[in-house]
């Protein structure tokens, strides 16, 4: 009970989750455990059941996509008060990328099937949830769109013939 | 409270061309290098009273003019540092050219960086690309007095690790305690163990009060675009928010009219504009 009380003070301090309600904040945390992962350690593979949700408490964490015959490609770092990993929303529930710890990070780590049950029963709830989880995903897809569009680079061609 | 950018000071005789001498050459990446260039005496004193944030004409002899910013002191007698990235005639041009060369100069033009009036504020610098050269002497002035302002914060983004510019500095500046630096490329590889992402993400996630906040923004306008919107975000007033443009300059003062934005000139009333002040080149599709 203290470490759900614990896990409940803590969201407090996540912005995603930071205006839920105390009973909301109770119910995702009676959902959550505190889990630790050390520099280099891999806190979930792709492909893998996407069982569980996580929230960063401390640390820094890089998403890696496997491409075959080249280096890890690195796509997105997340740190702390980020929310990590959304596949458990979406059936069927498999995760897209890989999550390694860039340094000691210190997550609140959520069961995916148990807050899904939770939500299934109780409509607000579940509303509530994606109210917070939508807009971070949605930045995240506005932020990978923008990364696409080569921001640091020159204009091409003639408009930069005359330097 | 809005701060006021530094008038600009025009050269005593801006179509004067002045031969200085290339002292050194430091090729800073693949497309991206940095002259460090000797004035002659009569020019020495202009040089050196530069503002952070001002650009020179630099003449490459039968091939034409550019501006560029001025990204850095180079000790003694005016010695000053121009870093220039290789995309058109004049550029390449000047990358071909070798120590002990001479190139025309003309400047200093333009308004600064509000360095002075940013004092007792918390200033955050946000850069993308070859946009920290125009930045770097504005940095070191800061460190250069720092007891005089708040908190201290540089944000960087790069396209790849490989296209980080002024490494060494930004580690040095990373190095202290009273200085916060961050850094992010758009892409990486494996063994690269800093952030991936824009540098909005540095700015949404950065510890910032922004009433107390004086922000400096300077890269590629699209990158600007989405920093300033990253910044308004965190509450960061458009009268406190810095940003430099880039246009086609020609004559440096105002008159030729090649530079003109809206109705302004950006080589005399900038290329450092205050945002609430700025032609509107982010909305308006025609500018």
């Amino acid at each position: 009970m203290q470490i759900i009380d614990a896990i409940g003070r803590s969201l407090q301090q996540v912005p995603v989750f930071a205006d839920l309600s105390a009973d909301y904040h109770q119910l995702v945390a009676g959902c959550g455990a505190l889990s630790v992962f050390q520099s280099g350690e891999t806190i979930y593979r792709e492909g893998a059941a996407a069982d569980s949700f996580y929230v960063i408490r401390r640390g820094r964490v890089r998403l890696e996509a496997h491409v075959p015959g080249r280096p890890p490609c690195i796509v997105d770092s997340l740190g702390a008060g980020d929310p990590l990993g959304w596949s458990w929303l979406v059936p069927p529930y498999r995760l897209q990328f890989d999550a390694k710890a860039l340094e000691l990070t210190r997550l609140i780590r959520f069961d995916a099937a148990c807050l899904r049950r939770k939500m299934a029963d109780d409509p607000r709830f579940a509303c509530a949830i994606y109210e917070r989880l939508v807009p971070v995903i949605v930045g995240r897809l506005a932020e990978a769109r923008r990364q696409l569009m080569d921001l640091y680079g020159q204009p091409a061609g003639r408009s930069q013939a005359w330097r | 409270m809005a701060i006021t950018a530094p008038l600009p000071q025009p050269a005593s005789n801006p179509w004067r061309i002045s031969p200085w001498r290339i002292s050194h050459v430091r090729r800073e990446l693949a497309d991206t290098f940095t002259l460090t260039l000797d004035p002659p005496a009569e020019a020495a004193d202009a040089a050196a009273a530069f503002q952070p944030g001002q650009f020179n004409m630099l003449y490459v002899f039968g091939c034409g003019e550019v501006p560029i910013s001025i990204s850095g002191a180079a000790g003694e007698g005016g010695r000053i540092k121009h870093t220039i990235r290789a995309v058109g005639a004049v550029t390449r041009a000047l990358q071909r050219l070798r120590a002990g060369d001479v190139v025309g100069v003309r400047g200093p033009f333009g308004a600064g960086w509000p360095i002075d009036d940013a004092a007792g504020s918390d200033v955050v610098i946000v850069a993308g690309g070859i946009g920290l050269a125009p930045l770097r002497p504005a940095v070191e002035a800061i460190l250069h007095a720092r007891e005089r302002y708040g908190r201290f914060i540089v944000l960087y983004g790069a396209r790849s690790p490989e296209d980080i510019l002024f490494a060494r500095d930004l580690g040095r500046w990373s190095s202290r305690l009273d200085t916060f630096v961050d850094v992010t490329v758009d892409r990486a590889a494996g063994a690269w163990r800093g952030n991936v992402g824009l540098v909005t993400a540095l700015i949404a996630r950065v510890g910032l009060e922004a009433e107390h906040t004086v922000a400096f923004l300077c890269g590629p306008e699209a990158m600007i675009r989405f920093a300033v919107g990253a910044l308004a975000k965190r509450g960061v007033e458009a009268g406190r928010t810095y940003l430099s443009l880039e246009r086609n300059m020609k004559c440096g003062v105002g008159l030729c009219g090649r530079c003109q934005l809206a109705g302004q000139f950006v080589c005399r009333d900038g290329p450092v504009f205050r945002l609430d002040r700025t032609p509107n080149v982010f909305q308006v599709r025609e500018l």
